[in-house]
This record gives C-alpha cells, sequence and structure tokens, in this order.
C-alpha cells in the first residue's frame, strides 16, 4: 500500500512541481545529510558489534611492591627499644639501625602505615601511638624527603579513626600529609599470592617510593596476636573480612607483595585483651618498648613470644613468609640490638 | 519607588537565608572538625530553621507536652508574626523561596490574563488550614505526622535523602575521570575542582537512602507545580503557613489601597505571591499575604502601601466556615485511632525496626519525630534510613538503624546532637556507654536491640571455615560476641578445630558492627533485632539484665 502511494504521488510531483518544492540543489544536499547520517549509523553498527566481546574483569596492575633497601651487616635486622616515650624511643630505633638516612633517599615519596583502623583514642592502644608517627613523619623530613604521606584504610569510619587516633593531628604537626581513604582512589592490583589474587589496594600504597611499616602489637582471638604483617590488610579495599578464612596465607600473601623499607612495631602500649578493639584501659599493658628492623617475620615473631608467649609454630604465616624468603622467624640467628633508654 | 526597594531587601533576605539553610544543611555532617582526640560534636547551629518553627514547636508541645531545648525560639518567628503578618512565608522560608523562584520562571500557563486569573484567592487556598487543624489534633493524639508536611522537614527530606546525595552522585561521576585524565590541564582542573567541592559540599562517602527516588520525585513534584501556580505548596498545602496565616489575626501591619488612585488594571495581581487579592476590587486577605511587596512594586498608580494601623476593609480571618473546620477536626480524629488500630506500634512490631541511640519508647518516639532526616543526614556511616513500614504506617520516614548498609559508630552521638525534637533524645558517649565496663553497676548502656547468630550460615558454625570477623568488631569491653572453640568434621571427613562465636546478652548493646562486618555479603549470619532495646521497658529478653 504504501508503495502504491508513493508511485501515486510520484508522478504528481513530477507534473506540477509545487511552488514549495525543492530546487536539485537543495534535494541533493538533503540526501547528502540523510545518506551521511545512514552511513554513520550503519557504521557505528557495524564497530560497536566488531567490538562487542562477553565482558572480564579489567586487567589489573602485576606488581610486587619491594621497598627494602639493600642489606648492611655493620647494622642489626632488628632492634628492640625499652623504657623510653614514643619519640625517645623511634629516635633511639634509628639511631641503633645506622640512622634514617640509610632507609630514606632524598626527593623520595615516603608513605607510613600506622594503625588507624579503629575509632579510639591513643589510650585504648586500638591504634599506633601518634607520638611515634610524629616523630617518624620528623625523621623522614630531615633525610629529605619530597613527600611524607601518613594514611590507612579504616575499619571504623576513616575521619573517626583519623582525628580520634590523634594521628592526623600528630603528623599534620609535623607537616605530613594525612589522606583519607577516599572510595575514587582504589586501583585493581593482582597481588600474586596463593589465596590473594585480584584486590583492589588504595593509591598512595601504589604510588610510593618507600614505604614505613607502623603497625601496634595487640591480642587478637583468631591468631593469638595482631603485629606487623597484619597491618597490610590496611592498604586493602573490597571485602576484606573474608581473609581471615585463611589469615595465615592471607598474611603471608600481603607480605610477599609488600615488603617495607622498615617496619616499627608500636609496643609502647599493648592490647593485651579484647583485642583487636580493646576500649578499655585496663586492657592496656604499658611496656613503653618499640621492635623494629628490616626484618618484618623476626619482629612478629619477636613480639608474639615476648608478649603473649607464642612461639613462631604457632603462628604458620610467620613459616609461610619464612619460605617465601621475606625474613626468618628465628630472631635469635639475627643481630638483635637491644636498647634500654631512661 | 517604595515598592521595589522593599522588594530588593527582600529577595536579599530570601537568598541569605536559602543560602543559610542549604549550608547549615551540608554541614549537618561529619565535617570540617579540627584534629582532637576527645568527643567529636557537630559544629554551627545546624538546627537552627527547625528551632524557628513555631509549627514544630507547637505540635510538639501539643503531642509532648514540653518544649525540647531550643524549640522556644520559635518565638522568634511567632511574636513578630503576631504583629507583622507572614514576613517567614516572604522572606525567610527557603521552602517558600524555592518556590518562588520557579514560580518566577517562564510558564506557558501563567501570561497576562491567565497569570492574574490566576493569582486571585481561591477557595481552595483553605486547604492548609484543614491540614493544619488535622495536625494539630493528631498531636493531641500523641502523633506528630503534622512532619510529613512541615515546610523545612519536607527540605531537609528531600534535599538530605535525594538531591545532595544525587548532587554528590553527578560530581563524583564527572570529576573522577577529569582527575584521572592523562592529559595535565584537565587532570589539574578536575583536581582542583574535586578539592573545592569536597571542602565545600561533597560528602566524603557517597550516601545512599532507600527511597531517595520517591522523595526526590515527590520534591520536583511539588516545586512543578508552583510553575503552573505560584506557590502553589504556600498557598494550599503548608501547614506552618497555615498557622502563621492565623497567627495574623490581629497583625498591626495592613495593606492600604487608595481607592481614589486604583483604576482596577489588576497589575498587583501579576506577581502576587500569597493570592490574597489586593486589586482594588476585593478586599486584602491578611491571613494569605505573604510580606513579598511585589504589589507594591507592580502598582503603576503608586496606590498601593503597607502601613500600620490602616483602617481598612480587609478579610482578617481564614475564609474556612465551619464544614471546612470540622472536616479537619474530623481527619484529625480520625487518623491516630486508625492508624493505631493497625498493628505496627500496638502489636507485632517490626523486629528490625532499630531506632537510633538515645530515641525515646516508641509512642514518646512518635510523639516527637517530626520525619525531617537531620539524623539520617548526619549518620557518618549512613546507618540511618527513612522507614516505608517498619514503623507502621504512622512512622512513614522517620530513622531506622540498618547494620548492613552501617553500624552504629560506638563513641558516635551526632544524630542525638542533631535531632531538633528530641525523638532521639541528645546523649553523650558517656551516656551512650558502648566502651567500657558495658552493665557493669556504673554503666547502664543504651542498647539498640540484640545479635542473634544464624547458624546455618555462619562459617564456623556450619561451614568448618574460620572466620570470627563479627567478634573482632565488636566494639564493647569486654567483648558481647565470645568464641568456643569447637572440633567439627569438614566435608572430607577431616577434623578441624574452629571458633565458633556466641553472644552474651549482657554485654551486647545492638550496635550492629558484627551484622555489618559479617562476610556474607547478601543475608549475614549475624544480624541486630530490636529485642532488648534500652528504651522499651517492654521489649526485653532476660528477666534480669545486668
Amino acid at each position: 500500500m504504501a508503495g502504491e502511494d508513493a508511485a501515486a504521488k510520484g508522478p504528481n510531483k513530477q507534473t506540477a512541481p509545487s511552488a514549495s518544492g525543492m530546487t536539485r540543489r537543495e534535494a541533493l544536499l538533503q540526501l547528502l545529510r540523510v545518506g551521511s547520517v545512514a552511513v554513520g549509523a550503519a557504521g557505528a553498527a557495524f564497530w560497536l558489534s566488531e567490538r562487542s566481546k562477553r565482558p572480564i574483569a579489567g586487567q589489573a596492575e602485576q606488581a610486587q611492591r619491594d621497598h627494602r633497601i639493600v642489606s648492611d651487616a655493620q647494622w642489626p635486622q632488628i632492634t628492640v627499644i625499652q623504657g623510653g616515650e614514643p619519640r625517645a624511643l623511634a629516635a633511639q630505633a634509628f639511631e641503633n639501625l645506622g640512622g634514617i638516612g640509610r632507609f630514606i633517599g632524598r626527593q623520595d615519596v615516603v608513605v607510613l602505615k600506622p594503625n588507624m583502623a579503629w575509632d579510639r583514642t591513643p589510650e585504648q592502644a586500638a591504634n599506633t601511638n601518634p607520638e611515634l608517627v610524629a616523630e617518624v613523619v620528623r625523621q623522614c623530613w630531615q633525610a629529605g624527603a619530597r613527600r611524607v604521606i601518613v594514611t590507612d584504610v579504616s575499619c571504623n569510619e576513616p575521619r573517626r579513626c583519623f582525628l580520634r587516633s590523634g594521628i592526623q593531628a600528630a603528623a599534620r604537626a609535623e607537616g605530613a600529609e594525612v589522606i583519607l581513604p577516599d572510595a575514587d582512589r582504589f586501583r585493581e592490583v593482582e597481588l600474586g599470592g596463593v589465596v590473594l589474587k585480584n584486590w583492589p589496594v588504595f593509591a598512595p600504597f601504589l604510588e610510593a617510593d618507600k614505604i614505613i611499616n607502623l603497625p601496634i602489637a595487640k591480642h587478637h582471638a583468631l591468631t593469638g596476636a595482631t603485629l606487623g604483617m597484619k597491618n597490610w590488610y590496611g592498604i586493602l579495599g573490597g571485602e576484606r573480612n573474608r581473609l581471615h578464612q585463611q589469615i595465615h596465607q592471607s598474611l603471608a600473601d600481603l607480605a610477599g607483595f609488600m615488603l617495607p623499607t622498615l617496619t616499627l612495631l608500636d609496643c609502647y602500649r599493648v592490647l593485651v585483651r579484647n583485642g583487636p578493639t580493646g576500649g578499655n584501659p585496663e586492657d592496656v599493658a604499658l611496656k613503653k618498648t618499640l621492635i623494629a628492623g628490616t626484618d618484618p617475620v623476626a619482629i612478629d615473631a619477636y613480639a608474639a613470644k615476648a608478649y603473649w608467649d607464642l612461639d613462631a609454630e604457632r603462628l604458620p604465616y610467620l613459616q609461610m613468609a619464612a619460605a617465601r624468603g621475606l625474613g626468618t622467624p628465628d630472631f635469635a640467628s639475627l643481630h638483635v640490638k637491644i636498647s634500654q633508654i631512661a | 519607588m517604595a515598592g521595589s526597594r522593599w522588594q530588593r531587601w527582600r529577595r536579599i533576605s530570601q537568598i541569605l537565608f536559602l543560602l543559610l539553610f542549604l549550608g547549615l544543611l551540608v554541614f549537618t555532617a561529619l565535617r570540617a572538625i579540627p584534629g582532637t582526640t576527645s568527643d567529636i560534636h557537630v559544629h554551627g547551629p545546624v538546627r537552627l530553621f527547625f528551632e524557628w518553627d513555631p509549627l514544630v514547636a507547637i505540635s510538639n508541645a501539643i503531642a509532648s507536652h514540653a518544649l525540647y531545648r531550643g524549640l522556644a525560639w520559635s518565638l522568634v518567628i511567632l511574636l513578630p508574626t503576631f504583629f507583622l503578618g507572614r514576613f517567614f512565608c516572604g522572606w525567610i522560608c527557603p521552602m517558600g523561596s524555592m518556590q518562588h523562584f520557579v514560580g518566577n520562571m517562564p510558564s506557558e500557563s501563567k501570561r497576562g490574563k491567565q497569570r492574574v486569573e490566576s493569582n486571585r484567592y481561591k477557595r481552595w487556598q483553605t486547604i492548609k488550614y484543614v491540614v493544619l487543624i488535622a495536625g494539630m489534633v493528631a498531636a493531641a493524639f500523641g502523633s506528630m505526622a503534622i512532619g510529613w508536611l512541615d515546610p523545612l522537614s519536607l527540605l531537609v527530606r528531600s534535599f538530605g535523602l535525594s538531591i545532595l546525595p544525587a548532587f554528590n552522585y553527578a560530581a563524583r561521576a564527572v570529576l573522577a575521570p577529569l582527575a584521572t585524565s592523562p592529559v595535565a590541564a584537565i587532570k589539574g582542573f578536575g583536581e582542583v575542582a574535586q578539592a573545592v567541592l569536597n571542602a565545600l559540599v561533597l560528602e566524603f562517602r557517597q550516601p545512599h537512602f532507600s527511597q531517595a527516588l520517591v522523595l526526590g520525585i515527590l520534591f520536583l513534584v511539588i516545586l512543578a507545580a508552583s510553575l503552573r501556580v505560584t506557590r502553589f505548596w504556600c498557598r494550599s498545602i503548608c501547614p506552618l503557613g497555615a498557622l502563621l496565616g492565623a497567627a495574623s489575626r490581629w497583625s498591626v501591619l495592613g495593606l492600604h489601597k487608595d481607592p481614589a488612585q486604583c483604576n482596577n488594571c489588576n497589575r498587583c495581581l501579576l506577581h502576587c505571591q500569597g493570592g490574597d487579592d489586593p486589586v482594588g476590587s476585593a478586599p486584602w486577605r491578611k491571613s494569605e499575604c505573604l510580606m513579598c511587596m511585589n504589589c507594591l512594586g507592580s502598582c503603576p498608580e503608586h496606590a498601593l502601601a503597607f502601613r500600620f494601623f490602616c483602617k481598612e476593609k480587609e478579610v482578617a480571618l481564614p475564609d474556612l466556615g465551619r464544614r471546612r473546620t470540622i472536616t479537619g477536626l474530623v481527619a484529625g480524629v480520625a487518623a491516630v485511632p486508625l492508624l493505631r488500630a493497625n498493628t505496627g506500634l500496638g502489636k507485632s512490631r517490626n523486629d528490625r525496626l532499630l531506632r537510633p541511640p538515645g530515641a525515646l519508647d516508641e509512642p514518646d518516639f512518635l510523639a516527637r519525630c517530626i520525619r525531617c532526616s537531620e539524623c539520617m543526614k548526619v549518620c557518618p556511616n549512613n546507618a540511618l534510613q527513612p522507614t516505608l513500614e517498619e514503623a507502621g504506617l504512622e512512622g512513614l520516614w522517620s530513622p531506622t538503624l540498618v547494620p548492613r548498609i552501617g553500624y552504629c559508630e560506638p563513641s558516635c552521638v551526632l544524630c542525638s546532637e542533631v535531632c531538633p525534637t528530641g525523638a532521639i533524645w541528645q546523649i553523650t558517649p558517656r551516656e551512650k556507654g558502648w566502651v567500657v565496663g558495658v552493665g557493669t553497676a556504673q554503666n547502664q548502656p543504651v542498647r539498640l536491640g540484640t545479635a542473634f547468630y544464624d547458624r546455618g550460615r555462619c562459617l564456623p558454625w556450619a561451614m568448618a571455615t574460620d572466620c570470627i570477623v563479627c567478634e573482632e568488631w565488636c566494639p564493647v569491653s569486654p567483648k558481647a560476641i565470645y568464641l568456643e572453640e569447637a572440633e567439627v568434621a569438614d566435608s572430607a571427613g577431616k577434623m578441624k578445630t574452629v571458633k565458633q562465636p556466641r553472644v552474651d546478652l549482657n554485654l551486647c548493646v545492638g550496635c550492629g558492627a558484627c551484622e555489618y562486618a559479617c562476610p556474607l555479603q547478601d543475608h549475614p549470619a549475624v544480624y541486630v533485632t530490636s529485642i532488648g532495646e534500652s528504651r522499651s521497658p517492654r521489649s526485653q529478653i532476660l528477666l534480669t539484665r545486668k
């Protein structure tokens, strides 16, 4: 029917071109316009159907983050400082380990990873001591760092954690950048672990030249204690509450991905019960100690033995990490320097 | 011209109060707080507009027989209204100002003669008085249903739960790709824009609210209505406008019309906001006038002027009539008993109705909560959500904690600080009592409910798998979740030791952190129900609880 209509109209038009009829030029231009839209549509359809593939997860970055420095037999792998205030403990630790200049170079972007996971105050000892963090910031500037960044991916509401841990204020007072874990700044990373494959990692941890781990030693019901390596949970986004199902392998996987320049395990106040959140000052033991060094495995083994009487065999992740060549749980075999300060 | 000068001042006032309102709303959040390890409080007078709202004050006083905290400040608006009329509507109310601005937009249905006709007084403008009467009677029955229609409540609810979150989403969606652009100039611009907007308006985390779509559409429909009829909401529905209209009964400021000058050109109707007949052919309706002063500026003959104590023929009272008054009374009398004859408050309370910390027992709560959603706006964990039917129809849009979205932060009391009516009574973190020594003689904590395990879904209970994230997150010390080691067989028959979690009823405060942290994302293996909430003496499990 439509064809007939068109046919009927066709001759009419030819025999009696109306006053409003198009000129040939206008008609050609019109055809050109319509034609180019049609060709464009067809081209787009062809191109889009060509590239149609079943969606697969985006390509993740693949890189272990190795921030270790060359070891030097002249200096101890671990040092244990006892009996001082947090700033003095940190200063002494750097002195024992050969000075901050051994670890941080001029123009380095340094990221400090304290534990700022919980909405708790320093006295409750669920987060790293703010004075300790502040002293490390100060030392990094002394070494000539270009940027000093302090951040963590908290468990509780991050703004509250950053504020009430006292770390945000203390770090800023020393001139550090304190960066909240912004949801837009996570990147998919292939961690290359046995159980940990693709996970979102907070970008500042991926962009650092040097990383200093600043964990705090706390009680934990699943493993007995949460120490240095557990702090790497706090670089991840996503549903990290699944990690606990294979906590030892997860810890070893993370430790194999993120190899810090240095670890300073805060034992100034140690949460000995109701960890890792605590809350009650009665859960806290004042130890006035700092365990620092370049062997993260030995540091965890040392603290586990010292405060929870846990032998390395009771913490399988230490063996797993040792098997990867990340350190040794046999801290007695290492050069450990113990200092007592007034 | 005197008229246009007043108009200019009015416009400035409207813009300033609208900006103040939006600014306070944006700052109803965990935002710009100086570094401190002590308790965290909301800064700024974020409740200001509710404390100025006489409708909230009077209806709350009727329902709860008291005036909470700053509500007496509403005299600042009410007393001048007695003398000056509805200046609040025309000069201050942010809801009114938005209608005003939208109503000024060019519209096909409001041109010339049509516009003049649409701005004549209409009988349907009395609906708002019926709404007011019904709301007040409902308040006498102990329901703050009027809060659904209070203009400030409506505005905070629409902006806080819908418009601002949508804006937040849009801004982030546009800025994020800019700020990560490989082109340095675009990246720089994106980063600066991001920093500025973050500091001014954007939320740290994208908020999500149930019913955000419905609330947003409702608001936009109300705004769009003023494209057809100027200030449709203010003229016909707003119960606060009705209250202020009634309060201006004896106002001494009147519209003086000079009959010698007036030639009935009707131009005064062109921009009339209230629909109060400033024309020479009809008496001025005092209760409808919003004091916008547009008529003064519109009159080419300078025949109009606002004067004190002018003896003029005017209609001082709303044109309500006996029938409409009775309609309002009957509606108010019938509404609450009908709602309460339903299940909900009386019987079969929803087990997932978790009220915010500090919330009063349900009848007292409903006698105060105006559904302004300030508490939901301020909650840093996005945990408080507007109810749909969880609190019964009567409790529509009142707050409930949804632990799957966010748990109640142990030391946070922001919702109790922003609540304008004391439905969530102001408490301190110490009174909340969630951290140290729960259940001791010195600490009777606020409890929101109690956690329960679904042993068929819990990994250590049912799947021979380690987990206990719930125990890790439990914020009280000693922890309300305790673990028992059990020898369980996996599918291959291999024996394995796992730690199985249990709840200590004496220690659990119902914060929902366990439910939030449970790795079973869709339907958690541990969940909080309202039983045991400290606000209700009837909703208890144990005969005695420490």
